[in-house]
């Protein structure tokens, strides 16, 4: 039973805290994908971009956390939001609208997001330096939550953070509060709309650039809250980017591009397998360890991939999925 | 719909007099040659040469981005990945033979571990077709995954066994001892090997897959090199990696690096003049018929993702080829030295800058932008301290320590910001591909 | 002052004119209808009134005032609406959704107008949960039609309504294509089936080449023996 509980931790726990916050990214590129049909490549380090405005605030004004109850970058995040938000409509107006003003084909788009990206890492760079830094400051401590199982032999209790259950709120939060925008808020159809035909939106009085707006303080949004959940269960790494991007790619794209559900579910699809191929399947063979062929018995590490190879999770299931079927599992309406 | 509209009424300014007198090359290669000689002039010979042959490597590179970018539309967001597997392949192929392990048991077991790889895959290729042998279709696949993961786990851990047996015996495996060209060529070979498998998935897609993957695929061949200590040493690191020519030892710097000059150029000129060949001939045609109007082409019965994957694994040749030059010259073998940033991005900046699709603007934005590249990493610092000096004299401001590295960081900014103003306001490039109209 | 007039209209896409010097007056309450042979400019002029396409030369009025090259979204503002023959209802969103954007301008109508709508449609009330792609060719062009209705437009552009219909289905829109004109609405339609949108019709206009060729009331156009034999296959 205790090989159980580890499993737990090691699986379910990580693997749902990975897949929220791939879940949260994902939503914002499948948006953008959706609404203005480029891969935006910029998104983790709006992500990143993010996460430094918590810790810029956390940093200004330490300690407001004790006064409400809660870790003080949480209580920033909603201010992070905003920055985040009004930093992607200013990337947009600054360097998106004007190519697609031109009506350059997609690609052109993408390969601008990458100058786009670049420019964001330069900058974080430039100024947080890129060592990790805790965003829980000055006195704050992350709670750990140990449950100890009321089962008689186990011994291991199950471990969960603080920032794990605020992770979890938040996603379940956002993803209600995406739900409810997109299909009781005017400006939520009206998104919806425009993803499934832009042409006939525009017929139809709806203001594409108002369309586009919006998209853009979602996904910005949700990026900030991706971002800080990220580096509020680890710590705050200015170079994550591109490691980022390819789960998030995937996410989307197993869930079909510009499904918003379904970047939810392929950000869970890609958390639990990366958790799951970096898990080490021998521990739930211990207990068993008695009535096993001997060189399975024996065998000390049968995780699928070590932990240094991670990023080729996603990537055999970008693969694949565009081999086996590039729509995603729920039909993605940009192909 | 209006895309494309818009496109083919911007094309007619793109076209050029048939025989007009090239002067905006002749002041381009003219400014680039006075902006050489002053390089020269300041900073000596035997390190002006060597940014020469670094710029020589990164042309070659451009070139495999020119034709995939300009002349296809392929955008490929990992040439590091190329660039990398390239340099891995120079260095295997020309480090001098590890006696420590050749001379033991390891070689064997290593064989037998990939022997029984190549078992494995055709159980589980077997697998795959057992629908032949009336096996329904899902039991099929079924069984052909169950397979799959078995054995890959049966197959994974021998391998780290013997992996970890070599790392602790003989460090790593060595290389083969063979001229350093050799890998050049292999590593060309591999890389446009990889190009086939990734162009294969993802060419008959939405062009965003093919950079997503791409990016993905350098990540990962990274990875795979920074973390097989037993291939590669990892982060150790290997030097001194020989040269095809002779190298500094035998005739110092400045001789030595002008013979590899020479050869980097020689190779640029054989790759010139095939590019031009193969751009106007009906191939080239076809490639840019497909790029400007894919719907066209293929109603004319061009079979047009065949064509876009020769186009694609050409380009990843010849980034690799320019990674096992470079990597060469470099003489030292570092997984972690290849960067997005250096390997990738600025090879972009190369092509979009110069021209894509304009083979003779590609390698003038090479040479060029890397120029501009080296003198920036001086520049960068000394902008930073004067910063910093000002902060410290007015504000009291305290520096923070890793400044060198912060510093670099200016040069991601500027390069990102290079690559959104050139597509806003010179999407052409500086020496814009010529479209001569057919017919 | 007439509701909508066209003066001289020339345009088309890319440099090349498809419009040569359009002409077409419709007043308020009319139904105008649009006939000619394939590649005449029927459905281009209709995209050319609603601001899809750029005008070049000439100018078009909306109660004598100049609308042309003006965007969609502001046509709508000023009382205009516009079926496209094809992808004219968002499949993902259901019916219901489909007509809330048509008064995505005018909020305040959504009530009011969605009632109206149901009534002219009734078979609409039925599936409004249900998303629009899913419907039948007929119903979509309801979905459409109704869209377009909830802005209380004064006129309604129709690009081909009955294109790939059922002879059923065909009559049935003809029928509501005159009770919303009865309603006070006035409709500029292209229509294939000239014959039968001519005799809903009180202005025609046979376009040829981008341009006028033959204009008058629609019942005077159908017993046009001339009309007759080059545009309404004998």
């Amino acid at each position: 039973m205790n090989e159980l509980v580890f499993f737990i931790n090691n699986v379910l726990i990580a693997g749902s805290v990975s897949g929220s916050i791939y879940a949260i990214g994902a939503v914002g590129v499948t948006l953008v994908f959706s609404i203005m049909r480029f891969a935006h490549f910029a998104h983790a380090d709006m992500m990143t971009f993010g996460a430094f405005m918590v810790l810029l605030l956390t940093l200004a004004f330490p300690g407001v956390g004790g006064v409400v109850g809660l870790p003080t970058p949480v209580v920033m995040l909603p201010l992070a939001i905003a920055l985040t938000a009004l930093l992607a409509v200013g990337i947009d107006r600054a360097f998106y609208k004007p190519l697609r003003a031109h009506g350059v084909k997609p690609i052109v788009l993408v390969i601008g997001s990458l100058g786009v990206t670049l420019m964001l890492q330069g900058l974080i760079r430039l100024f947080a330096g890129t060592g990790a830094q805790n965003l829980y400051l000055a006195g704050e401590r992350k709670e750990i939550y140990r449950i100890a199982l009321p089962i008689e032999g186990v011994r291991a209790p199950i471990v969960i953070t603080e920032p794990q259950i605020i992770l979890f709120v938040l996603t379940v939060t956002a993803v209600v509060g995406l739900h409810l925008f997109l299909n009781r808020s005017r400006l939520g159809k009206a998104m919806r709309a425009m993803s499934d035909n832009p042409d006939l939106a525009r017929a139809s009085g709806i203001n594409t650039n108002t369309i586009v707006a919006v998209t853009w303080v979602i996904a910005g949004g949700l990026a900030a809250i991706a971002g800080t959940l990220l580096s509020l269960d680890v710590t705050f790494k200015p170079d994550l980017s591109f490691f980022l991007l390819l789960p998030i790619f995937a996410a989307a794209i197993v869930g079909g591009v510009g499904h918003p559900y379904g970047a939810i579910a392929g950000g869970f699809v890609v958390g639990f397998a990366e958790t799951l191929a970096v898990f080490n399947w021998s521990v739930l063979l211990r207990p068993f360890r008695d009535s096993l062929p001997e060189w399975l018995a024996q065998a000390g590490n049968l995780a699928f991939v070590g932990t240094e190879y991670k990023i080729v999770v996603p990537f055999f299931i970008l693969v694949a999925i565009l081999v086996w079927r590039p729509t995603g599992i729920f039909k993605g309406k940009v192909i | 719909m209006s895309t494309q509209q818009e496109h083919a009424s911007h094309r007619p300014d793109a076209v050029a007099a048939p025989s007009r007198f090239p002067l905006r090359e002749v002041v381009l290669f003219g400014a680039l040659l006075v902006a050489v000689l002053g390089v020269y002039a300041i900073m000596g010979i035997a390190y002006s040469t060597r940014m020469l042959v670094e710029a020589a490597c990164y042309a070659i590179l451009a070139l495999g981005l020119t034709i995939q970018w300009g002349y296809a539309g392929q955008f490929n967001a990992g040439v590091m990945g190329f660039v990398a597997l390239g340099g891995f392949c120079a260095m295997f192929f020309s480090v001098p033979v590890n006696d420590a392990f050749w001379g033991t048991e390891l070689p064997g077991e290593l064989g037998r571990v990939l022997l029984y790889l190549a078992a494995a895959v055709m159980l589980v290729f077997g697998a795959t077709r057992l629908d032949r042998l009336g096996v329904p279709r899902k039991l099929r696949t079924l069984i052909a995954i169950v397979l799959a993961v078995v054995l890959y786990l049966v197959v994974i851990s021998m391998l780290r066994e013997v992996t970890g047996e070599i790392e602790s015996r003989a460090g790593f495996i060595g290389g083969l001892g063979l001229p350093a060209w050799t890998g050049w060529i292999v590593g060309g070979a591999l890389a446009g090997g990889v190009g086939y498998l990734i162009g294969h998935i993802c060419l008959g897609l939405r062009s965003d897959y093919l950079a997503i993957a791409t990016l993905g695929i350098a990540e990962i061949i990274k990875a795979f090199l920074k973390n097989s200590d037993w291939l590669t040493r990892g982060t150790a690191t290997v030097s001194p990696l020989p040269w095809p020519t002779p190298g500094p030892s035998t005739l110092g710097f400045t001789l030595s690096r002008a013979l590899y000059l020479s050869l980097t150029a020689a190779m640029i000129a054989v790759i010139f003049f095939l590019l031009h060949r193969a751009y106007h001939a009906p191939w080239g045609r076809m490639i840019r018929a497909i790029r400007d109007n894919e719907v066209a082409a293929s109603a004319m019965g061009k079979d047009i993702n065949r064509r876009r994957l020769e186009i694609f694994v050409l380009g990843c040749i010849l980034m690799g080829i320019g990674g096992g030059a470079l990597t060469s010259f470099n003489s030292l073998f570092d997984p972690q030295g290849y960067l997005p940033l250096n390997h990738t991005f600025l090879v972009l900046v190369m092509v979009i800058l110069g021209g894509p699709g304009n083979n003779l603007g590609t390698i003038f934005g090479a040479v060029a932008v890397y120029i501009i590249w080296i003198m920036s990493e001086p520049l960068a610092l000394a902008l930073m301290n004067l910063a910093v000096w000002v902060g410290e004299g007015a504000f009291g401001w305290e520096a923070p320590s890793n400044l060198d590295s912060r510093a670099l960081q200016a040069r991601v900014f500027v390069i990102g910001l290079l690559i959104t103003l050139v597509l806003r306001f010179a999407p052409q490039g500086l020496l814009p591909e010529k479209v001569k109209h057919h017919g | 002052m007439p509701l909508l007039e066209a003066r001289d209209v020339y345009g088309g896409y890319g440099g090349m004119n498809i419009l040569n010097g359009v002409n077409m007056t419709i007043e308020a309450d009319e139904v105008g209808v649009i006939v000619g042979p394939n590649g005449a400019g029927k459905s281009t002029m209709l995209k050319a009134v609603f601001g899809l396409l750029t005008v070049s030369q000439g100018e078009i009025l909306l109660r004598g005032e100049p609308i042309h090259n003006l965007p969609p979204n502001k046509l709508v503002q000023k009382g205009m609406g516009f079926v496209p023959q094809e992808k004219n209802v968002f499949p993902s969103l259901t019916v219901k959704e489909n007509l809330e954007m048509g008064a995505f301008l005018k909020p305040g109508n959504v009530k009011r107008m969605l009632k109206k709508v149901y009534e002219f449609f009734p078979p609409l009330y039925d599936k409004r949960h249900q998303p629009a792609g899913e419907l039948s060719g007929g119903q979509r062009q309801m979905v459409a039609m109704g869209r377009a209705l909830m802005a209380e437009p004064e006129i309604l552009l129709l690009d081909e309504p009955t294109a790939g219909l059922s002879p059923l289905y065909m009559n049935e829109i003809f029928e509501r294509v005159k009770e919303i004109n009865a309603a006070g609405v006035g409709i500029l339609m292209v229509e294939q089936n000239a014959k039968q949108a001519l005799a809903i019709a009180d202005k025609g206009f046979v376009l040829a080449a981008g341009q006028n060729r033959f204009t008058d009331t629609g019942a005077a156009l159908l017993a046009d023996p001339e009309v007759a034999k080059s545009f309404l296959g004998g």
